[in-house]
């Protein structure tokens, strides 16, 4: 459960005002999109929900706990697939999940457990052993996400996760976040794609020009704008079309 | 911390640049290079004092006799250019003598006979040339005017009355601590070499695969981050170090010494005070160069920065070339500047200075370990996590 409220970040000495008062409440056992066009602040709020980035002001709560006091407490709490996903390349898939496990303290045999695990799930049997140099975009993805997960942890937070993804890879990333969820996980994902949202998320926060626009289900959002596609409804809620075709 | 320094060392070992950079040509190059250089050194000055001496003399007609000493001696009289001056300019000749037309008429008048030896001295290897004709010339000045004291009844001895020598206490080993005056620069210069792919890759590496800022989601301190890659980089600049000084004592054994006169004070014992005295310029080294590539976003970036570092090591050692002054307690206190003067006490045999090496380790490893903080606190500067803002 995750609860942000009023958070404000700004770059360049408060020049720029990337985070805006943002507020949104992300529950257990569903799964909210951030959604928003490029350069909304999007990434920085999820940077400092996991406290590598400070707010200037606000605050937040991850199942309780202030990532700004207790930001190792709150880091064993997420699990993380940031924008960058990268993978060392002269280790195997494997190595580089075993690598996370380690640094979350966890026991050499309970991590081979657990990759072994998510090698089924996510469909990473065929290439778990090989070195990840030479990887497909999809492959990474499924690394990164072991990896982020390797300590199972009850709050899930991923940047844009589908970027660069095909098709079947796509399908089956929200195969397993429909997953999480079941398990009661609380799942957040940021995007800038609509169908993306429209498919998976049950809660949306449309953030735009580093400010929430618009909070609720997909529903919600259709009758507050009075349109009849989500898309119109986006475009109608943040006011203009910036930045949603790239 | 310990999970990083393992992922460290375990990702370097599997590139092959890192190995062959660090663990070969690392420990190598400066062995070979200083091997190289020595015995070539040597077998140029053995030729220029052992081949024959061709010299160019300009009016050789003039003085009959002196010719006729300079060709006992063993040198080749050549003929003249025709211009001596351009010759020695245009490096067609060494040294040319001449001979003036009145050096008859001074000699038989019993004044000094002028002779000139042309060249240009801001060419380094005429010096030999130049003293070994001046050399010929004194022995053939002290012929005569022992003959012509002779002849008026004065025993010779009364032109010298103070005879000086000097009693060279050097002793072998002092000699060849001598030669070995390059040796400290390339024993630092294996450790910065060491540690300089380890440092760029661990950091600048990290920020331009991406992996950083998944890195430091993990539930560490960020100090914990860098000292485990630290470690790293530390423990391959000890390896480097521990590989190039054993590569030294071999090298070495490949020198002609014996034809030297000298012998090379440079044994597994002395390796091993050598480890010791610059173990903590390892962890310096790491420190310095792994600050200067976090800053680096890219690895190109990193090593642009770091080819200015490796000439940090050459200062002292080059004032030491430049300057060769005795060891005093103070310079054991100035970190690279104590590794060089320590090095070289120890390659000419003196005894070990034990107070002497404890201010080394001492002032070594607090200037690093102060380096090493703040490399530590780097990781909580957001500017050097992100790729884009």
């Amino acid at each position: 459960m995750i609860e942000a409220k009023q958070l404000r970040k700004t770059f360049s000495k408060g020049k720029v005002v990337a985070v805006d008062e943002v507020s949104f409440t992300a529950p257990d056992g569903q799964i909210t999109g951030l959604l928003g066009p490029n350069g909304a602040g999007k990434t920085t709020t999820l940077r400092m929900l996991y406290s590598l980035l400070e707010p200037d002001s606000g605050n937040m709560q991850i199942d309780g706990v202030d990532p700004q006091a207790e930001p190792i407490e709150v880091k064993r709490k997420l699990g993380v697939v940031p924008d960058s996903r990268g993978l060392y390349d002269r280790l195997t898939a494997r190595e580089n999940i075993r690598y996370y496990g380690k640094l979350q303290g966890l026991s050499k045999a309970e991590i081979d457990r657990r990759i072994d695990r998510f090698a089924q799930v996510l469909d990473m049997e065929k290439f778990i052993e090989r070195k990840t140099e030479g990887f497909s975009q999809g492959q990474r993805v499924k690394v990164a996400i072991a990896r982020a997960l390797i300590h199972e942890p009850k709050t899930v937070l991923l940047d844009e996760p589908s970027n660069g993804l095909d098709v079947m890879t796509t399908r089956a990333l929200r195969g397993f976040l429909q997953q999480l969820k079941n398990e009661g996980h609380c799942v957040v994902l940021s995007t800038h794609i609509m169908q993306e949202v429209a498919a998976l998320c049950d809660r949306i926060v449309i953030i735009a020009a580093g400010r929430v626009a618009a909070e609720g289900t997909a529903d919600q959002l259709l009758e507050r704008s009075g349109e009849a596609n989500l898309e119109d409804a986006f475009v109608k809620l943040i006011g203009s079309d910036e930045g949603l075709l790239a | 911390m310990i999970a990083v320094f393992l992922k460290e060392i375990l990702d370097n070992f599997r590139d092959r640049r890192v190995i062959i950079n660090t663990l070969i040509i690392g420990p190598l190059l400066g062995p070979a290079l200083f091997a190289i250089m020595i015995s070539f050194m040597s077998s140029q000055t053995a030729e220029r004092q052992e081949a024959p001496l061709e010299l160019a003399v300009v009016g050789a007609e003039n003085a009959p006799n002196l010719i006729g000493f300079l060709e006992r001696q063993g040198v080749t009289i050549k003929a003249p250019p025709a211009d001596p001056e351009q010759a020695v300019r245009s490096e067609e000749e060494e040294v040319v003598l001449r001979i003036p037309e009145d050096f008859a008429e001074h000699w038989n008048e019993g004044h000094p006979a002028p002779v000139e030896i042309i060249a240009d001295r801001s060419l380094r290897y005429t010096g030999t040339s130049i003293n070994r004709v001046r050399g010929y010339l004194n022995i053939y000045n002290r012929q005569i005017s022992q003959l012509r004291l002779q002849l008026r009844g004065i025993h010779p001895d009364i032109t010298r009355p103070v005879s000086s020598q000097v009693v060279d206490l050097s002793t072998p080993t002092s000699r060849g601590g001598l030669i070995l005056a390059f040796l400290p620069y390339f024993i630092l210069i294996t450790v910065f070499m060491g540690s300089m792919h380890m440092a760029v890759d661990t950091t600048a590496g990290e920020r331009e695969r991406k992996s950083l800022e998944p890195l430091l989601i993990n539930p560490l301190p960020r100090w914990q981050f860098m000292a485990g890659k630290l470690g790293a980089t530390t423990a391959f600049a000890l390896a480097t170090l521990a590989l190039g000084l054993i590569a030294f004592v071999y090298a070495m054994g490949f020198l002609p010494t014996a034809d030297m006169d000298i012998q090379l004070n440079l044994d597994f014992r002395v390796a091993g005070w050598a480890f010791l005295i610059v173990a903590p310029a390892a962890l310096l080294a790491a420190a310095l160069l792994t600050i200067l590539a976090s800053f680096a976003k890219s690895f190109r970036e990193a090593q642009s920065y770091i080819g200015l570092v490796m000439l940090v090591p050459m200062i002292p050692s080059f004032w030491l070339l430049i300057d060769p002054a005795r060891t005093e307690t103070w310079m054991t206190w100035v970190p690279l500047l104590n590794q060089n003067v320590l090095i070289l006490e120890l390659v000419r045999g003196e005894p070990v200075n034990l107070v002497w090496i404890a201010a080394c380790l001492i002032s070594t490893s607090a200037l690093a370990l102060v380096l090493a903080l703040i490399a530590g606190n780097l990781y909580s500067r957001p500017k050097l996590i992100f790729n884009s803002d």
